[in-house]
């Protein structure tokens, strides 16, 4: 009996030994790495817990009242994803208070609230830096132009953090995105609400640095843009105030001398840094070159 | 009497001479005159009027006949100078017009649907007018799909940042085919000065009466809202846009029920792309025929194409449908980066479409069918070039994991498979892969093509199977490559071969 139990358990021994070996070698990480977007719970923090409140400004509840008109009453909570997107630029993201908020004001449970806040990857669930410097790097972008490998490179050197992270400074959260839709003008990257396109390594360290030299020239301190009431962010789409690129007359020539000056800081403007205006061939346009044509051209059969 | 002293050349001919100012006009006279002699000789066995000769080569659209003159800036996007250049110009009698001349009009057109599928706009229109929808109380919508997510895609960008008034005047137009109360536009979030330009001139047209109560003086009521997306390339498929309009997680929904009888809020609804609608008033304006004219057959009209990757000049431009993939270049993009041979692959409709390699591109028309034909896809006329310098698995590789990240979560075999394939792809990237995994991983994406919800699913498959289909030399070099820099084929799992020798636990069976 010894004799069949001995070797049995020697050799669990050795089992367990060699196991045990094996584990410590398994370096292979599982961990998702800690972007906002793919931790999908919620940990309280000092700086997001339901303890802290939230109310929306005045001008904000004013857009709150403004936007609730667009849907069919008995729909309040299809403006839930608006009102975060106020909330965050308000707040400077969307913290637990600010989807708390939302679910109180649309009448909707907060787990709901949070579904959608954990679905969309634009609503940031921790905080961001002053820009929040959003990369391109899917297939096209990848091709494009330099490469956007060569644009990753040069804002890591620049930044001094990787993809996910944020600079001790707070001005800057670099985050490596999904494609942005500006792919004639790849590569580009999103600061914020502004599309810069056709960038080089130099053109997009030049433009970190006019980033950093404005937000020093006009004190802002590092963190988020709504932190300190600015509540001018969110205006733009529903009080049709231009900002940036989308200038009064829409007019691109008026854009042809890229950049503008701000507290004394010359900042590029955004949209391609090639010298393109838009989405035309570099070298000349190949089409559209003629007057464009009017109504001399319409139906001659008489229907309309 | 022009007729008269056509029948009589000759005199005319010698008179010509000596009356120097009309000489050009008679010798047009004479140049028209033997053609009609001919005509008079034909025998019996001759068709008089046959059809016009069949149109065989496609592409050089002249600017007279581009829908988006705005396109490169030209002019504002605001509305005094978009009527200027023919927006907003005879709607009132369009609308009086009604569903039914209108939606016959854009069958007439042939227009498809420009988000992708192709689908023909006039039946998907005509789907709202079903058995007695006008005593159905309920509001019924249109929903404009600006959620232009598709890497290599920018077009829907253009038209919202320049024409927005082509846009607007659209979702009237096709509303009222469609009898809707009201306009959804779904913008992707990050299109945030595109949504500014949108916003801005949806408020010139309600000031101006243009929609809203009484639009254009019709007596027909219409309102557009905008929504902005939160950054979800889900959402650009309708059910799922419908879901995430309705302040839910964009998640698709099954189908049937489809939209056109349950759709937005529990309302009739028809989802349609930005371009698709923004076409619609100008070809109703110009005609179905002259839109018609363009193209091959079925695949009629004018299309914006985005050329992006490894060419020149990378641009939008509106062109031609089946024109040659290589005109298409060649002609407005500048061409391929070091030329026509160093071209090594190209998309051609976006990430979603297979991709193609040189000899197909070669004599590829640019249509829904001939693309079809080469088992790839117009898609949304994207085309990503890629020349030799192009590490091609590399870049289907983003494209795999660009998928993953964008699986919805939904449906196993999309949100699983997409894993999958990315981790696949990610070691054939370094050659990490046995050689048997090609076909696994082809399998796999036909086990994922047909078992979801959504189009999704088919989209992240079809560019790994064209990418089998076209280089699967190239993937078993990747594999080669590795033999002979680390002295074995990898494990599956991407290990070293001499993984288990080494004592780490790798996977069971190995």
């Amino acid at each position: 009996m010894a004799s069949k139990v001995l070797p049995r358990f020697s050799r669990c021994i050795g089992q367990g030994f060699r196991r045990s070996i094996r584990a410590q070698c398994r370096n292979i990480s599982c961990t998702p790495p800690a972007a906002s977007e793919a931790l999908q719970v919620h940990r309280d923090s000092p700086v997001n817990n339901p303890s802290i409140p939230f109310k929306f400004n005045e001008i904000n509840n004013k857009l709150i009242a403004e936007i609730l008109k667009r849907y069919p009453p008995q729909y309040k909570k299809a403006a839930v994803m608006p009102l975060l997107d106020l909330g965050q630029r308000q707040h400077g993201f969307t913290s637990i208070s600010v989807m708390n908020e939302v679910a109180r004001i649309l009448e909707m449970p907060p787990m709901r609230v949070y579904e959608v806040a954990t679905f969309y990857t634009m609503y940031n669930r921790d905080p961001v830096g002053r820009f929040h410097v959003q990369a391109c790097t899917t297939t096209p972008c990848q091709l494009g132009g330099v490469g956007s490998d060569k644009i990753m490179a040069a804002i890591e050197n620049h930044l001094g953090i990787h993809p996910g992270q944020t600079t001790e400074d707070g001005l800057f959260t670099f985050s490596e995105v999904e494609c942005l839709g500006a792919c004639v003008n790849a590569p580009m990257v999103q600061i914020n609400d502004d599309y810069y396109e056709d960038l080089t390594p130099e053109s997009t360290v030049t433009l970190l640095k006019a980033l950093q030299a404005s937000a020093e020239a006009t004190g802002a301190a590092g963190g988020t843009a709504g932190i300190a009431g600015e509540s001018t962010a969110g205006t733009g789409s529903t009080s049709g105030q231009p900002r940036g690129q989308s200038g009064q007359s829409g007019n691109v020539d008026e854009q042809a001398a890229r950049g503008y000056a701000a507290k004394g800081v010359k900042m590029p403007s955004p949209g391609p840094m090639s010298g393109r205006k838009t989405c035309e061939p570099l070298a000349g346009l190949t089409a559209l070159k003629e007057e464009p044509w009017g109504n001399e051209k319409l139906r001659t059969d008489g229907a309309l | 009497m022009i007729t008269s002293r056509a029948a009589n050349p000759k005199p005319l001919g010698a008179l010509s001479h000596r009356i120097h100012p009309s000489a050009s006009a008679t010798s047009r006279l004479n140049g028209a005159h033997p053609t009609s002699q001919r005509q008079q000789r034909r025998g019996l066995a001759t068709v008089q009027d046959g059809p016009p000769p069949k149109k065989t080569h496609f592409g050089g659209l002249k600017d007279q006949d581009r829908i988006f003159q705005n396109l490169y800036g030209h002019h504002g996007a605001d509305l005094k100078s978009a009527m200027k250049y023919g927006d907003w110009y005879k709607t009132k009698e369009m609308l009086l017009k009604g569903h039914d001349w209108l939606i016959s009009e854009i069958k007439a057109s042939g227009l498809r649907g420009r988000g992708g599928a192709g689908f023909p706009s006039g039946m998907k229109w005509s789907f709202m007018n079903f058995k007695d929808w006008d005593k159905d109380t309920k509001p019924r919508y249109l929903v404009v799909n600006a959620d232009e997510g598709e890497p290599g895609t920018c077009k829907d960008r253009e038209i919202m940042r320049k024409d927005p008034h082509k846009l607007i005047e659209g979702c009237l137009v096709a509303g009222r085919a469609m009898n809707c109360s009201a306009a959804y536009i779904y913008i992707r979030g990050e299109f945030y000065h595109e949504t500014t330009v949108l916003q801005r001139a949806i408020q010139e047209a309600y000031k101006e009466g243009l929609i809203g109560r009484n639009a254009c003086g019709s007596g027909y009521d219409f309102d557009i809202f905008i929504h902005r997306g939160m950054g979800a390339y889900v959402c650009g498929e309708e059910t799922s846009l419908i879901e995430s309009l309705e302040g839910k997680p964009g998640k698709p929904r099954l189908k049937p029920p489809f939209p056109a009888s349950v759709g937005l809020f529990g309302c009739p609804s028809t989802v349609a792309n930005v371009e698709t609608v923004a076409v619609a008033p100008t070809i109703i304006r110009r005609g179905a025929s002259w839109f018609n004219s363009f193209g091959r057959e079925r695949n009629s009209g004018t299309k914006l194409f985005c050329i992006s990757g490894h060419v020149n000049n990378p641009c939008t431009v509106e062109e031609e449908m089946s024109i040659p993939l290589k005109e298409l270049i060649d002609k407005h993009a500048g061409g391929v980066r070091g030329g026509w041979d160093n071209l090594k692959a190209i998309i051609p409709g976006g990430s979603s479409t297979p991709i193609l390699p040189r000899n197909v591109c070669d004599d590829q028309l640019m249509d829904f069918d001939a693309l079809k034909d080469s088992q790839s896809g117009l898609g949304t006329a994207a085309v990503i070039v890629m020349d030799k310098s192009t590490d091609v698995v590399r870049a289907i590789s983003r494209l795999a994991s660009f998928y993953k990240h964008e699986s919805c979560g939904q449906c196993t075999p999309c949100r699983e498979g997409s894993k999958w394939t990315e981790q696949i792809m990610k070691r054939f990237e370094k050659g990490q892969a046995r050689a048997r995994e090609i076909d696994m991983l082809q399998e796999l994406t036909k086990q994922v093509e047909g078992h979801t919800i959504c189009a999704l699913g088919e989209a992240f498959a079809w560019p790994l199977q064209g990418l089998v289909r076209h280089f699967r030399p190239e993937l078993e070099a990747r594999v080669k490559g590795y033999v002979e820099t680390h002295g074995g084929e990898a494990r599956a799992g991407g290990w070293d071969h001499d993984a288990n020798k080494k004592g780490l636990l790798i996977s069971p069976g190995q």
